[in-house]
């Protein structure tokens, strides 16, 4: 007991420092891509490719002054940041970043803790960060961060009913809500992302939703807003804020890798653990295995922050009544008819045939009843 | 493993320490390292240049509020759901067939707020 608990320790240390460090040059990463997009050259300066950057913009705020307004709310000024990170950096805990680890003849999940209700864990507490937006916001007593933050409020609440019933028809499938059972279900390439197309893609939509991202980063829009929610906001509060942005997107990435694209799944996997199992002893075969496991997850997790970076670089922001227009009459509808489908396919003897079967007769049913409505409107 | 007794969450209480001890020490450390240097003018609420006006404590659009109401009822509903899900695969084409009869009466209820027009942002 003793010593799977030092092993857990040590392994969320390491959880905890991968996801610091990763939110720390993910920032990097953005400026970088963003230069690349844009045509320009980018971070260039501290050390070689600017690859210190992160550290700097780091130190930098640490020495800035740090300020609170004197009609602000100064408990709840100082606790709004601290909320919005500590929220961020929880919900690392249940992400299954491997398969096992054999050592002294035991399997140690390389995972924080594996409880049966792990994704759910990950929802509530990432419902709990629109508390630290809301609260900085409102402390502040400034009205474009109190717009700031109403906004994201409510677009988060929003988004978040299509991302539930989304996960209800992962869950359907999996009939789980640990993540680690979800990820075993999808072993070799039998990935959920086949099973449930559109199921993907809300869930992507509203992940960048969530996250405050581009095209949804109302609450913080420039032109409208001064900086949204953390407008007064200066030195390593305005840090935590950003940061937690950032950790934040690290994790759903990882989520939405872990419940459609199979985390440490890849093709022939059991092929490359026999192999490696007969060549090198069953202990190390197997942790290496492992390994090439985890770095598979970590590569599937930077394609999807690639593809949240992507997106900000290229789509331009929503108003807000688009945006509330989408959560609300698109979103949520087209998740329920996802579930629904993805319901009856599951029941039916063939799932995979009958989900697209599914949504090829509701894509024919929607744009055939669009197409008349269309033509009896354009006919009076 | 996965058992759901109480020492599973023992790791979590390491993993919410690490995550405090940062946020604190985070916060703690920019208190005393920047410079303090006060002044009227900086310390009022930003507003793009011109003079603050009055307090941020402004009744807003009744809109939010609604939203807020609707993500209540809507996200009870959905939590409704979550136990049918799980066990899905037992409950069979019964549990579906209930399950879209309860659906239906979430989307008649969806369906009456967006002809009360409760989601036109675009008009008061």
């Amino acid at each position: 007991m003793e010593f799977i608990l030092l092993i857990k320790g040590l392994i969320i240390l390491t959880i905890f420092a991968l996801s610091l460090g990763i939110a720390a040059y993910e920032t990097y990463f953005e400026r970088v891509i963003a230069a690349y997009i844009q045509d320009r050259v980018g971070p260039d300066r501290a050390g070689p490719f600017g690859i210190l950057q992160p550290l700097a913009d780091a130190g930098k705020l640490f020495f800035k002054e740090d300020f609170i307004p004197t009609l602000a709310d100064k408990g709840l000024f100082i606790i709004g940041p601290g909320i919005a990170m500590l929220t961020a950096l929880m919900s690392s805990a249940v992400i299954p970043f491997g398969d096992t680890l054999l050592i002294k003849g035991q399997y140690i999940p390389v995972q924080g803790m594996d409880v049966n209700i792990g994704i759910l864990w990950v929802f509530g507490i990432v419902s709990l960060g629109v508390y630290g937006i809301l609260i900085g916001g409102w402390a502040s007593n400034n009205k474009y961060s109190l717009y700031g933050a109403i906004r994201a409020a409510s677009q988060n609440i929003s988004y978040e009913l299509a991302m539930g019933i989304t996960l209800l028809s992962v869950i359907v499938v999996t009939g789980s809500l640990s993540i680690r059972t979800i990820v075993g279900l999808q072993h070799g390439i039998d990935w959920n992302i086949f099973y449930q197309p559109v199921g993907f893609l809300i869930f992507v939509t509203c992940s960048l939703a969530e996250c405050n991202r581009t095209p949804f980063d109302l609450p913080e829009s420039e032109n409208e807003l001064v900086a949204g929610y953390h407008t007064e906001y200066g030195s390593m509060k305005l840090g935590l804020y950003l940061f937690s942005e950032y950790v934040n997107m690290f994790i759903s990435s990882a989520i939405i890798a872990s419940l459609f694209l199979g985390a440490y799944n890849y093709p022939g996997m059991d092929f490359v653990h026999s192999f490696l199992t007969g060549k090198l002893g069953e202990s190390f075969g197997h942790n290496l295995a492992t390994v090439l496991g985890i770095l598979v997850y970590i590569l599937k997790i930077f394609f999807f922050i690639f593809v949240f970076m992507w997106v900000r670089w290229t789509l331009p922001r929503f108003k807000y009544d688009q945006l509330m227009n989408m959560a609300w009459k698109w979103m949520m509808p087209l998740s329920i008819v996802n579930l629904i489908i993805v319901a009856a396919a599951e029941l039916s003897p063939y799932p995979l045939l009958f989900n697209y079967i599914g949504l090829a007769i509701f894509a024919f049913l929607y744009f055939g009843s669009r197409t008349v409505y269309n033509n009896k409107k354009s006919k009076l | 493993m996965n058992k759901g007794l109480p020492q599973d969450y023992l790791p979590l209480l390491i993993q919410f320490s690490l995550a405090l001890g940062f946020v604190v020490m985070t916060i703690f450390a920019s208190t005393y390292l920047g410079p303090r240097l006060r002044s009227k003018r900086k310390e009022d609420p930003f507003e793009c240049g011109i003079e603050s006006q009055g307090d941020a404590r402004l009744p807003m659009s009744v809109k939010y509020f609604l939203i807020a109401i609707l993500f209540v009822l809507f996200d009870v509903e959905i939590i409704f759901m979550y136990p049918w899900a799980v066990n899905f695969k037992k409950l069979g084409w019964f549990g579906f067939t209930e399950m879209l009869m309860f659906v239906g009466f979430l989307m008649a209820g969806f369906y009456y707020i967006i002809k009360k027009g409760v989601l036109n942002w675009d008009e008061d």
